[in-house]
């Protein structure tokens, strides 16, 4: 038992050197200490995992690079699980006992907002990768947090995307709108698609509404079919969207469909949605250098069970254009100490990113360019990378 | 509620019901009446094919829904019970083509074994077989479920029954959607078939992928036929087994009394299992067509198509087989034209006021009889 006491304190005791060292050490190597705060465990383990390679890519490269002003990187990796408390608790042991001062992370809204709070309180950097939701950047009265960042887009910036992709794009004039009253992101992004493709001149002949537990559609694409829209926008996801186009190919409609990222699903019927455009973070086939750069090195860090090299998801990419937005700031700033530099730097930050050229507007949410998907019955198609 | 833990009193004591459903209820029914009316009419003058066209597919869901309603209206007329697992069965059916299809080939047997007989044929043929395999599967189902969930039941008190069909249905629901059973997700359905679709302008022409039938045109495609042949035949075949057949007075005599019925020397279990079989074979029929019509298929498909024919068996007169179609009818109009000219979240509210309205007015339905009360 004594052996045992004296390993736990031993323990405590090289916990608080480390929690002292923390970035201000100056002694011997300079380290930097960064936590990626992913759910590797949890509803979603593959958003953590995914999350949690990108920003170790990118920390990676920068070590290898001389690390960021001098200092090498450490990263600390906690799994917040998707889920509020276990990512409050991640956040608190690594800020209060690792004395960090940077986070990268969570993937999900609901886990990333409180998490924020906590960094907004204690003044540590949050850069979300692929937290969606509006309320991540902005507290309840408006006000954007000071220290908190993402490197997506928010879901109604789709619509737009969406909007300007068909008026300029595809020359529509006329679009039909259908969506599920009931789902915010579909609200929202059908919301700002009609909002921004009026303003583009474009005419909404129509929109209708249904349920995500809908099977029948024909009564809606009997008036679409009368309607003869230039684009039906359906920014749902992928099993709507599958019900939806193949009875509409079957009632020979041939109006092009539109939507936004719940399209991105293995599942998706590409053969029924053939002749549909969507928008997405990102696209694997984007002939830019940032992301064939990318895709190389990730593929060749890792590697899927049979050996070939990953391709990297959304959630990669964003993970890793999170932590080079941040060590960018990081250099631009000159200091990797003073939090208030970096955030300022944060917020005037110009970067080609992988996921596009990225700077923020006032509420710290990327404006950046969208990648448009066609989906073919091949397969899904990079068509085109639309900025705003 | 305590009044209905008490099997023999069934009605509320305090109002008569014609006494509180006074001229300020039947005025409000009939302007409702006259709005619909009214509000139909100018729709089908102002643009008539659009009005084809919703009525087509109101159509189509009406006759899906008849061949689930009979599966009700049969059983409650012989056990009293609503089975509400009856949607469960539907969605069983829809799983089991599903398998056939894309796991076993089975629609591709016939051209398989005989490669020399025509592809139509053959495709006419191997769905044919799919849809009888769901239905054989959808019938040991019904009628394992009766035996193991209702028949220790059959001298409880109704109510007993009802919530072991309402457990039943939760359970297929939940047991299907385990990952290694059907899974929780939408399943992209595989047609043994392939979908052909035609418009109506100036005669009749074929839709060809691709291209946009002209304005004004009225589509339908060949499952809308193959549904109302199917549905059309099934209500045939009943009425045939009902007033024809031995067993149909069998069913008939266990309905008015069964323990007469047992006096007679009528085996009542078998003819209540013969009934669950019946409807469980139309309710595969209709899963499986409805999947192909609808093309995505999950575990908790079978909850609104059953509960929307249980309406219509309601409105038809619970325990009458041409009730039941008529309503069924009835009831994929209301739907369509609710979609069509209201909007479609709204139409599961106007399904169920519907049952609302005919409980008030009519709780007998359509072609029901002023129950009488057994002691």
């Amino acid at each position: 038992m004594r052996s045992l006491k004296v390993l736990s304190l031993f323990v405590i005791l090289s916990m608080i050197l480390v929690a002292c060292g923390g970035t201000g050490s100056t002694g011997g190597a300079k380290e930097l200490k960064v936590a990626i705060l992913a759910p590797l465990s949890g509803p979603v383990p593959t958003f953590g995992v995914s999350t949690r390679d990108g920003a170790l890519l990118a920390i990676e490269e920068w070590n290898a690079k001389g690390g960021v002003n001098g200092y090498t990187i450490v990263p600390i990796v906690e799994d917040s699980q998707c889920t509020p408390e276990p990512a409050v608790n991640a956040m608190n042991k690594v800020v209060d006992q690792d004395g960090v001062k940077f986070v990268i992370g969570e993937v999900c809204s609901k886990a990333t907002i409180p998490i924020s709070e906590i960094g907004t309180e204690k003044k540590v950097v949050v850069i979300s990768g692929t937290s969606t939701a509006e309320a991540v950047t902005v507290d309840a009265n408006g006000n954007t947090k000071p220290y908190t960042f993402r490197a997506c887009f928010i879901d109604a910036f789709q619509g737009l995307v969406g909007a300007k992709f068909a008026t300029e794009k595809l020359g529509a004039k006329t679009a039909f709108i259908m969506l599920d009253q009931a789902n915010d992101y579909v609200k929202g992004l059908a919301e700002e698609f009609e909002k921004n493709f009026t303003a583009m001149g474009g005419t909404v002949v129509g929109k209708e509404s249904y349920t995500a537990k809908d099977t029948d559609f024909s009564t809606i694409l009997a008036k679409i079919a009368e309607a003869k829209p230039d684009v039906v926008y359906l920014p749902d996801y992928y099993n709507i969207v599958n019900l939806v186009t193949k009875q509409a190919k079957e009632k020979g409609i041939t109006s092009a469909f539109l939507g936004g990222d719940g399209w991105d699903s293995a599942d998706l019927d590409v053969v029924a949605a053939a002749g549909g455009y969507f928008t997405n973070h990102y696209s694997p086939d984007d002939p830019r250098p940032e992301v064939v750069n990318f895709l190389a090195a990730y593929g060749a860090k890792y590697k899927n069970d049979d050996g070939t090299a990953k391709v990297p998801d959304a959630l990669a990419t964003l993970a890793y254009d999170a932590a080079n937005m941040l060590f960018t700031a990081m250099t631009t700033a000159g200091t990797v100490e003073d939090v208030d530099k970096v955030k300022t730097a944060l917020e005037g930050i110009k970067i080609n990113a992988v996921s596009g050229a990225i700077t923020l507007d006032a509420k710290h949410n990327p404006v950046k360019a969208a990648a448009i998907l066609a989906v073919t019955a091949e397969g899904v198609k990079f068509e085109a990378s639309i900025a705003p | 509620m305590q009044q209905v833990s008490t099997p023999s009193q069934t009605t509320l004591p305090l109002v008569k019901p014609h006494t509180r459903l006074a001229w300020v209820g039947q005025l409000f029914f009939i302007v409702l009446g006259l709005a619909v009316v009214y509000i139909l009419g100018k729709n089908l003058i102002s643009n008539p094919t659009l009005f084809a066209n919703i009525f087509i597919s109101g159509l189509q869901l009406g006759f899906v829904y008849a061949m689930i309603a009979l599966g009700y209206t049969m059983v409650y007329g012989i056990v009293k019970l609503i089975n509400f697992a009856h949607g469960d069965v539907f969605m069983v059916g829809a799983f089991v083509s599903f398998f056939a299809v894309t796991r076993f080939n089975l629609h591709q047997w016939p051209l398989a074994v005989f490669p020399s007989i025509p592809p139509m044929v053959g495709v006419v043929i191997g769905s044919i077989s799919v849809i009888i395999l769901s239905m054989l599967i959808c019938i040991m189902l019904a009628v394992t479920i009766e035996r193991v969930a209702y028949k220790p039941l059959r001298d409880a008190p109704r109510i007993a029954a009802l919530i072991t069909a309402i457990g039943v249905s939760f359970f297929l629901e939940y047991f299907g959607a385990l990952n290694f059973v059907f899974s929780p997700r939408f399943i992209p359905y595989e047609r043994p078939f392939e979908v052909v679709a035609w418009y109506i302008k100036g005669g009749i022409h074929q839709v060809v992928p691709g291209t946009q039938p002209p304005d004004g045109s009225i589509t339908f495609s060949n499952i809308l036929l193959i549904i109302m042949l199917a549905s059309v035949l099934v209500q045939i075949f009943l009425q045939f087994l009902v007033k024809r057949t031995k067993i149909g007075v069998a069913m008939r005599a266990a309905s008015y009394d069964k323990q007469a019925a047992r006096l007679m020397g009528i085996d009542v279990d078998s003819v209540i299992s013969f009934t669950f079989a019946i409807g469980a074979a139309f309710a595969g029929l209709g899963g499986v067509l409805y999947a192909i019509a609808y093309s995505s298929i999950w575990s908790q498909l079978g909850i609104l198509p059953g509960l929307k024919a249980f309406v219509a068996a309601v409105l038809g007169g619970i325990g009458s087989i041409p009730g039941a179609f008529v309503g069924a009818l009835i009831m994929g109009q209301a739907e369509s034209m609710t979609m069509g000219y209201i909007s479609t979240p709204m139409r599961d509210a106007v399904a169920f006021t519907i049952l609302i309205i005919v409980l008030l007015i009519r709780p007998t339905g359509i072609f029901g009889e002023p129950e009488k009360e057994k002691a």
